[in-house]
């Protein structure tokens, strides 16, 4: 096929060719969306700024867009793990509601404890669930090579389900007269309040410094990186790469797992089949968008509780579906996927005489 | 016994379809993850569609154009642009999921119309219908039935008698060779990806029109991915895929056909029934070594042949 575009293959892109190009898609991937909105006979402008007044126009509202905030980027530092490794972890949602789970669980059952021994004891908890829940499909992946995409995402399906059982069934409060509800935590199980929002946004902030570090200067860090690299490289060097599987996964899941103790334990305050919320499918988004990198996640995460806050903002001011969400977000995503293509190639206009000449050559 | 075995062939429809699309789509050497959200895409269209215009045929026609529209997004990322199948299939999903609640959105909780209903009735095939044991299970269906199977048939002629067939499977399997031989690659990886998103589409559609006539958002529940993993159980064979399709939705219903039989099983445990089975599947389709159960040796495999 003669073609009038030459592509060529290009290495050591400027680092600020590399942010023109990421804005640029960004920038066209909100025109798109803005069309959309057109279509649906709704105005782009308002709507768009509506979002940003919606996330950040008072004090409230910024506090909420920062309760987003925490999850996501806990979640989004737990698929950041496992991705590297490209180890596709879609388990995310099931992660969470496992960590959940077991956090609610001692919670529950123990909810008498001083908040300085429950609340750390809910936290390791709900790291062990998740990670656990992380571990079965890694340990299937590891052995037997098991695909681990279909596997994760089942795992999904399989807690939700066990989730809905305790709620309807073995869980349900005695005391809220049939209907369908796990009992409130005790005021000991609540996570405190630091400067007015709960403290997961400390842990948010040391959780993306930890990881930074754990990949980028730690020996584990390194090999989870080169199994994702090459699993032929990693045997050659000697790697145990089924070990470097499994607790690449666990800390993958654990950290997930902490998104559930968080979210049961200072927002809904009990266990709830809905707690995950989606954070564990944006955060696949996220993650990416901020091209693996822990520091990037951190802000891509912040960019993004802006737009999740907004999006349930206008559903109340504006009576359009928050659903619009993912919908940007999905748009944002397909341009900066596609913007790959344009830092990996050389994308030039040759013209049909030259392309015909050069291909008589070739052949 | 009888009823079971004609509701599971019901319930194993959409499966069905969307299992074809994504067989046609790796068979082309493409691993599009964004069944579901392909799946919800034609879910909402087709609800939209019927329920604006109350012809089946117009409803059918917009579920196959979303999903075909969502696998044309994927194919430009992950064909022209070279970008990564797994993000892109999985990003897909999240849109479809997105985008079926917004579409949606105004419709929530509104029915199917009835002439749209009454298309989707069981029709009973003459002579055929008539054969104990086997016509009340597979020839006293509804149209969108009979059209499954027509299509298992025509994608198994297609694969295995046709030209195209063979130069799409040549794809999947040595894309370099196929490209010197001179078959347009990326043309049919193109035309490949769009109609398995179609398909997965009108899966999505029967969801929406027929099994759960009224339209709420989450009406795939997982059926794309169930999808993909019935690919791997059919080892990328057609009729294996209507075999498996059958037994997923014979799974799928088989909670509430205990109940009604005064079995005291936890709805909810049940309803687990059909993703610890494609668990199982899928770690036990790994474990197969026979050569025709190998998926095609290029699937997902990027190619570009500026870097040969």
């Amino acid at each position: 096929m003669i073609s009038p575009i030459k592509v060529t293959k290009r290495d050591n892109v400027p680092r600020k060719q590399t942010a023109f190009i990421l804005t640029l898609s960004i920038v066209l991937a909100l025109v798109f969306s803005g069309i959309v909105l057109l279509f649906f006979e709704l105005n782009p402008l308002k709507v768009f700024g509506t979002i940003v007044t919606g996330a950040l126009g008072t004090p409230m509202r910024i506090e909420q867009t920062l309760i987003k905030a925490i999850p996501l980027t806990i979640a989004s530092l737990g698929i950041l793990v496992a991705f590297k490794m490209k180890f596709w972890n879609i388990g995310g949602e099931g992660q969470i509601m496992m960590g959940a789970l077991c956090a609610s669980y001692v919670a529950l059952n123990y909810g008498h404890l001083p908040p300085n021994v429950l609340l750390p004891l809910m936290a390791v908890a709900s790291v062990a669930g998740g990670g656990i829940w992380a571990l079965i499909p890694a340990i299937f992946k590891a052995k037997l090579g098991t695909n681990e995409t279909i596997f994760t995402l089942m795992m999904n399906y399989i807690i939700i389900k066990i989730v809905m059982y305790l709620q309807y069934g073995p869980w349900k409060d005695p005391a809220s007269k049939g209907f369908p509800k796990i009992p409130g935590f005790s005021e000991n199980a609540i996570l405190p309040e630091v400067f007015g929002v709960h403290i997961g946004w400390i842990f948010m902030i040391l959780l993306t410094i930890a990881i930074f570090l754990f990949m980028g200067y730690t020996k584990k860090g390194y090999e989870i990186t080169v199994v994702g690299e090459s699993i032929g490289t990693a045997r050659y060097a000697g790697m145990n790469v089924p070990a470097i599987i499994m607790v690449a996964m666990f800390i993958s899941g654990g950290l997930l797992g902490f998104v559930g103790f968080v979210q049961a334990s200072a927002i809904e305050k009990t266990l709830t089949w809905g707690l995950s919320a989606n954070y564990g499918f944006t955060a696949i988004i996220t993650s990416w968008l901020a091209r693996l990198n822990a520091i990037t996640t951190l802000f891509v995460c912040l960019a993004f509780a802006l737009l999740l806050q907004g999006a349930s903002y206008i559903q109340l001011s504006m009576n359009v579906p928050s659903s619009i969400a993912d919908v940007v977000q999905g748009v944002i995503l397909f341009f900066v996927l596609g913007s790959d293509f344009f830092l990996r190639y050389r994308v030039q206009w040759v013209g049909l005489k030259n392309a015909a000449e050069a291909r008589v050559y070739h052949d | 016994m009888i009823d079971f075995l004609a509701a599971a062939v019901l319930a194993g429809m959409p499966l069905l379809f969307a299992t074809l699309g994504e067989l046609v789509t790796e068979k082309s050497g493409s691993l599009n993850l964004g069944v579901e959200g392909m799946m919800l895409m034609g879910a909402v269209i087709g609800f939209v569609t019927a329920y604006n215009t109350g012809f089946p045929g117009v409803a059918l026609l917009g579920a196959f154009a979303a999903g075909a529209a969502g696998a044309l997004i994927f194919a430009i990322i992950t064909v022209t642009l070279r970008g990564n199948q797994v993000v892109t299939g999985l990003t897909l999903t999240i849109f479809g999921s997105g985008f079926a609640r917004f579409v949606g959105d105004p419709l929530v909780g509104q029915s199917v119309p009835k002439s749209v209903q009454a298309f989707f009735a069981r029709v009973n095939v003459p002579l055929l219908g008539d054969i104990p044991g086997i016509g009340p299970v597979f020839f006293r269906q509804d149209a969108f039935v009979y059209i499954g199977y027509i299509l298992v048939a025509l994608v198994t002629i297609y694969l295995y008698k046709t030209r195209p067939g063979l130069n799409m499977r040549a794809i999947g399997e040595n894309t370099a060779s196929a490209d010197a031989s001179g078959i347009a690659v990326d043309f049919h990886k193109y035309a490949h990806i769009i109609f398995g998103g179609g398909l997965c589409g009108l899966g999505g559609a029967y969801l929406a029109l027929v099994t759960v006539p009224i339209w709420q958002a989450d009406v795939v529940t997982g059926r794309g991915w169930i999808a993909v993993a019935l690919v791997i159980f059919a080892s990328w064979n057609p009729v294996k895929a209507l075999l498996g399709s059958y037994l997923f939705g014979a799974l799928s219903i088989l909670g509430f056909r205990l109940q009604s039989m005064g079995f005291h099983v936890s709805q909810y445990l049940v309803d687990m029934f059909p993703y610890a089975a494609t668990i199982l599947i899928v770690i036990f389709s790994t474990q197969k070594n026979r050569k025709e159960d190998q998926p095609p040796t290029n699937l997902s495999v990027p190619y570009f042949r500026e870097e040969r």
